[in-house]
């Protein structure tokens, strides 16, 4: 905290009207397997210090990886000057939200230290994750964990001096069939595996051995499965594609930078216009998603976000009408409304940006089951496998990795290449059914790509089946 | 040693290789990055960052076992963990078969070829002035984008002696300008700041998107098109990840078969990291030095990229294509050219032939259906306009496309190449790649604005 403190000192002293600083030591571990070999092992360590100073409009930031005391306060010098730079191009000045200065501690939970655990039970179970698919044909079979232990110590020029460890880790398997023109893959529990903030346990629940050899014996069916047709029908999505649908559709589209321009030459803007807060409809009376940082061992869960902002829950979506934004101090300030405590950054070394918390679909009243029954011509799509969408969020088409027909009622037989396209709130608005408490999954995506610098952010998406009606498939 | 290293990257890689000792087979690479960016949107900077770290990484191969480790805390117990760590890591996992040693002591073909000393001293008021510049062109315009300038001091010693080192430079400005709903985009990349103009940059951007004002909407279908540079350079990193890649040839996963014909004779590809136009190291993260590698001569597949692990297992040698995490991902061209088997056209007479069809200047947002016949869906951005009769004419509504690139440049399928090869970003943020205009039979929309 030490450090955290001398850097926001240093940028004060060069002019800064606000700062504050992160701390960040990261310990983290990487472990593949392929066909029944560890294929590669990594462990990695940093330490550092990111300093932001704002000055006008502009934020200036400077991270350094050497902590001594001259260096961090040089830091904090740095990311004041760097902000004055930006008054070559000047804009309205940045305020910020109110927050109240926080002096606390907090951790994720987690019953077994993940980088305690032996590297060679790691070793193990991918090892052995990645044989059983072969049995089925499959040619490649794949398996990966990953884990990252990190301890932050946040300083702010308003009295904030927060720490926190936070424990993430998961895994995943997957299965790839090679056939004359075209492979088939299959993964468990996702293409992004499931991830948490938890420890070991996470891994174990999955059970990967258990589910490796299903995973191959469906990626050499799909080989010799009928292409999805193309039609216009109505559409079941599992948790898992769900999860993605919520990330691209909802969390990215409302974003409070995105949706004010900050991010339109990368990321890209949304079709979201703030003056319709509060009115305009999203999607059905079924569709409720909220943005929860609370949510225990949710991928997307922490005590304060990177600006001292408090955890907590914001109502995104509430009975099909937008209701809410993801925002930091800045964008929040700009906007009129508190801050949403959604502002993080994947290192010491980058600036802190709006990022998903844990975006989520609140479960509904159905079961996938009953989806099933009542569905008498239809498709049912699981586990991403393709995504695209436009720079407004708007227009999307999704691939999964597998698909079953529904006829009367039942699932028959599997379909190769599904996919789906649509536009958000025509599709949100065509959902009819929503799974229950029972099928709710905490699914987390630890490779969100957004910023420049590029940053990888995690993000979790509580999601449950759903149906969608009139959806047009097959797409090629 | 093959330029002048900071002398304390010399210490600390010695130093590290010392503590392994005779205990394993190491190879250890410091990275000492300086990174400035500088980012613009609604026409003011309103985020400036900058960040310098040096990173030791740490590879080490125990009786055959392999491992890796890397750090950023670089005082003495750090560094004592950092291998430490590595050699228990290598101690529980088993022998791999695929292991093909360290890259001997070998000279750099080249070096210091993108590095530029005036460059490495830029700072954020320097960039601010070129975005000023990129600003300023698109008056009555709104502005977005980002300057950035990377400065890259790395070198690789292993326990078999070679010793590597290499200087680096980037700066590029990259932006659009907005005209309500209507996006222009322009960038230029390049190892000297000295050659960033701003406003250059952004007279173009500017003219593109009040050329994108008031855009139609078209159906979905197959259209003849004219793609921009920056959607070739877009599309040439999935050659690069999925086509080229001895990895995914190996395993079955490509559409790469060396020998065939496989795209219009019209074109080559080649990666070559010592031509100046492009940007990056001299040698790869095995320390393999780089050198030009054709990969399609005149539309037949001469190549592959080969790290020592894939190269070993074909019996071939490296191409000096290993990237980090390689053990899993495979060798990666990281410098690609693409270009006229014979000299290209100007992008006006790549029009002008044309009886309908589109002019798309981006891509966006692109991923994989299927990795063997490279069937990918996108969509387009910052500029679409319809050609008819030779002309350019309105713009249109952005599109989504589903297509193979592979297939809309097999033979047969390209009309024509243009003579304006530039730097542009790859589509999945991997690396620049050299492009041109190209002129293709057809490319397939799937679906519009609507849906």
């Amino acid at each position: 905290m030490d450090e955290a403190v001398a850097a926001v000192e240093a940028a004060l002293a060069a002019g800064a009207a606000y700062a504050d600083a992160r701390v960040m030591v990261t310990r983290a571990e990487a472990m593949s397997a392929q066909n029944g070999d560890i294929e590669d092992m990594r462990r990695s360590e940093s330490s550092g210090v990111g300093v932001r100073a704002l000055i006008g409009s502009s934020w200036g930031f400077f991270a350094v990886a050497d902590l001594s005391p001259a260096a961090v306060r040089r830091a904090g010098e740095r990311a004041a000057e760097t902000a004055k730079a930006s008054a070559r191009v000047p804009g309205p000045a940045l305020e910020l939200a109110d927050v109240a200065p926080a002096v606390d501690h907090w951790e994720s939970a987690c019953l077994e230290d993940p980088l305690s655990v032996s590297l060679s039970e790691k070793g193990d179970l991918l090892a052995e994750a990645t044989r059983a698919p072969l049995a089925s044909g499959a040619r490649l079979a794949q398996a990966s964990c990953r884990i990252w232990d990190t301890d932050k110590a946040f300083a702010s020029s308003q009295g904030s001096r927060i720490s926190q460890r936070i424990r993430e880790c998961g895994a995943e398997v997957s299965a790839t069939a090679v056939g004359d023109s075209e492979t088939q893959r299959r993964s468990y529990p996702g293409i992004r595996g499931q991830y948490g903030t938890q420890g070991w346990e996470l891994v174990r629940s999955l059970d990967l051995v258990a589910n490796a050899a299903r995973v191959g014996e469906e990626a050499v069916a799909l080989l010799s499965a009928p292409p999805c047709p193309e039609a216009t029908t109505d559409l079941i999505l599992g948790s898992e594609q769900m999860a993605l649908q919520i990330h691209e559709s909802v969390g990215h589209a409302t974003e409070l930078d995105r949706i004010l321009g900050w991010e339109a030459a990368f990321a890209g803007t949304s079709w979201l216009d703030l003056a319709q807060m509060g009115s305009l409809r999203f999607g059905s009376e079924l569709m409720n998603i909220t943005a929860d940082a609370t949510l225990p061992g949710a991928l997307g869960s922490f005590g304060y976000d990177d600006e001292g902002t408090p955890a907590h829950r914001v109502d995104i979506v509430r009975d099909g009408i937008w209701v809410g934004v993801l925002s930091g101090r800045d964008s929040a300030a700009l906007a009129g409304i508190p801050a949403g405590g959604m502002v993080r950054a994947d290192g010491h070394d980058r600036i802190p940006m709006v990022r998903m918390t844990n975006i989520g679909l609140l479960p509904g009243p159905h079961s996938l089951e009953q989806m099933v029954a009542e569905t008498s011509d239809g498709i049912l799509m699981d586990t991403n496998r393709s995504w695209s969408i436009d720079d407004r969020r708007l227009n999307f088409q999704f691939g999964c990795e597998i698909a079953w027909e529904v006829k009367d009622g039942r699932l028959g037989r599997i379909l190769r290449n599904p996919t789906y396209t649509g536009i958000s709130p025509k599709f949100w608005g065509s959902m009819d059914m929503v799974g229950g408490p029972e099928e709710l999954t905490y699914w987390g995506t630890p490779n969100c790509g957004k910023g420049q610098p590029m940053q990888i952010g995690h993000t979790g998406h509580p999601a449950v089946p759903c149906r969608f009606r009139g959806v047009r498939v097959g797409v090629r | 040693m093959t330029n002048q290293p900071e002398p304390d990257a010399v210490d600390l890689a010695d130093g590290v290789l010392d503590r392994v000792g005779g205990r394993a087979e190491a190879a250890v690479t410091v990275r000492h990055v300086r990174d400035g960016l500088t980012r613009f949107a609604n026409s003011f900077i309103h985020q400036n960052v900058g960040d310098e770290h040096r990173l030791v990484t740490l590879e080490l191969v125990s009786e055959g076992r392999p491992a890796a480790a890397s750090t950023s805390i670089l005082d003495e117990d750090s560094l004592s963990r950092l291998v430490e760590d590595a050699l228990v890591s290598a101690s529980v996992r088993p022998v791999d078969p695929s292991w093909a040693g360290l890259c001997p002591p070998t000279p750099l073909n080249f070096s210091q070829v993108h590095y530029d000393p005036d460059t490495a001293a830029v700072g954020p008021a320097e960039r601010a002035a070129v975005v000023q510049g990129f600003v300023e062109a698109g008056e009555g315009l709104e502005a977005a984008g980002y300057c950035q300038t990377t400065t890259v001091e790395a070198l690789l010693v292993n326990s078999r002696g070679q010793r590597v080192s290499d200087r680096t430079t980037m700066a590029v400005i990259d932006g659009i300008h907005r005209d309500g709903r209507a996006d222009g985009c322009a960038s230029l990349a390049t190892s000297r700041f000295g050659d960033l103009d701003g406003y250059g940059v952004g007279t173009e951007s500017a003219r593109r998107a009040r050329a994108a004002a008031a855009p139609i909407e078209l159906g979905a279908g197959r259209y003849e098109v004219v793609l921009d540079p920056r959607c070739v350079a877009y599309m040439m990193d999935f050659f690069s990840i999925y086509g080229f890649n001895a990895r995914a040839v190996q395993e079955g996963r490509s559409f790469v078969s060396v020998g065939e014909m496989q795209m219009d004779p019209a074109v080559s590809i080649w990666d070559d990291a010592g031509d100046p136009r492009h940007l990056g190291s001299a040698y790869d993260s095995d320390g393999t030095p780089k050198t030009r590698l054709d990969l399609v001569k005149s539309g037949v597949t001469v190549g592959v990229t080969q790290d020592r692990r894939t190269a070993a297992q074909s019996g071939s040698a490296s191409t000096g294509h290993a990237v980090p995490g390689g053990a899993s991902m495979g060798a990666l061209a990281s410098n690609l050219f693409l270009g006229a088997s014979s000299p290209g056209v100007s992008s006006s007479e790549l029009v002008a032939g044309m009886k309908r069809g589109l002019l798309v200047s981006d891509f966006w947002y692109t991923r994989v259906l299927d990795p063997k016949t490279l069937v990918v869906t996108g969509l387009t951005r910052n500029g679409v306009f319809l050609i008819e009769d030779g002309a350019v004419g309105p713009a249109v509504s952005n599109l989504r496309f589903t297509q193979s690139p592979v297939a809309a440049l097999a033979p047969g399928h390209i009309l024509g190449v243009g003579n304006d090869g530039v730097l542009a970003p790859g589509g999945l943020h991997f690396s620049w790649n050299h492009a041109p205009s190209l002129r293709l039979e057809h490319w397939a929309f799937t679906g519009n604005a609507s849906g």
